[in-house]
């Protein structure tokens, strides 16, 4: 059973992402990435990572892809459809990227891993007080690091968003 | 883990998912569809996290932490992003790569 949901998640991920990257209209090429999201999401409920999963559907199906949507309303005219790379640049990305995943895949392949056979499920409790501890292998520093950075970005956001009006009015004050 | 599933699978699937975000990013030449295969990109290096923590070593966490802190980086990378797109827009009346020559203002 969880064989045939993870073959269903994987074809819906590739299948979407290549739809997402080649597609010529700006706004589904949006929502075929929200598809791979959540696929991406249900392959970590399988592995019972419930939290995780969450995290994925609310951060990046909730919040990522209505930013984007929101920016590509404010830029394009729906029915606009983008130009595509020229063909030989395409066939040479492929290539590239073919013998790139040929790489990848030779290296997994010839590697032994040693999978330990398990079904532990982890509670969200656990993954709280591992990213709090401050004992070694605990997370606190990356955890305060992270906030700060959120901030930073929150403000650097909001000056960048207001560009130029920003400055004038400091001009004219000035 | 996934029953009858190995962690060869779902590393090849993972793969796949990256280098399609590569595919992506080198061949488009729209601003917000290069955003678009980064978040591809990010999404298929926090899999490997996750799945290599829950294959190899059950009974630790810092998989599952650190794809945490991927997905906060991601959201803090894409609302800059998308700041600096509306701004250029603004300024430009494009998102195409090749209208953006400068920058500097």
């Amino acid at each position: 059973m969880e064989r045939v949901i993870f073959y269903i998640l994987a074809l819906v991920m590739i299948v979407f992402a290549i739809t997402s990257v080649t597609s010529r209209k700006m706004l589904r090429s949006v929502i075929y990435l929200l598809f791979v999201l959540c696929a991406i999401a249900g392959v970590y409920f399988l592995i019972d990572y419930n939290f995780l999963a969450a995290i994925q559907l609310t951060v990046y199906a909730g919040g990522i892809i209505v930013l984007i949507i929101f920016s590509v309303l404010l830029v394009h005219h729906i029915e606009m459809e983008l130009e595509i790379a020229k063909t030989s640049k395409q066939i040479i990305t492929t290539i590239t990227c073919l013998l790139g995943l040929g790489v990848f895949l030779t290296t997994i392949y010839s590697h032994e891993f040693n999978v330990a056979e398990n079904s532990l499920t982890t509670t969200t409790a656990e993954i709280g007080t591992k990213l709090l501890s401050y004992d070694s292998g605990g997370f606190i520093l990356p955890f305060e690091v992270i906030s700060v950075l959120l901030l930073a970005a929150m403000v650097g956001a909001i000056i960048i968003a207001k560009g130029r009006k920003l400055t004038d009015k400091n001009d004219e004050s000035a | 883990m996934i029953p009858g599933i190995s962690i060869y699978e779902i590393l090849t699937v993972t793969s796949i998912l990256f280098f399609i975000g590569v595919y992506g990013f080198i061949t488009r030449k729209n601003l917000i569809s290069i955003l678009i295969s980064v978040e591809l990109i990010l999404n298929a290096s926090a899999i490997n996290f996750v799945i290599i923590n829950k294959y190899l070593y059950p009974d630790m966490l810092q998989g599952v932490l650190f794809s945490l802190f991927i997905i906060a980086v991601a959201a803090a990378e894409t609302a800059l992003a998308v700041s600096i797109i509306i701004n250029l827009y603004r300024q430009i009346s494009s998102v195409e790569v090749k209208d953006i020559e400068t920058m500097k203002h």
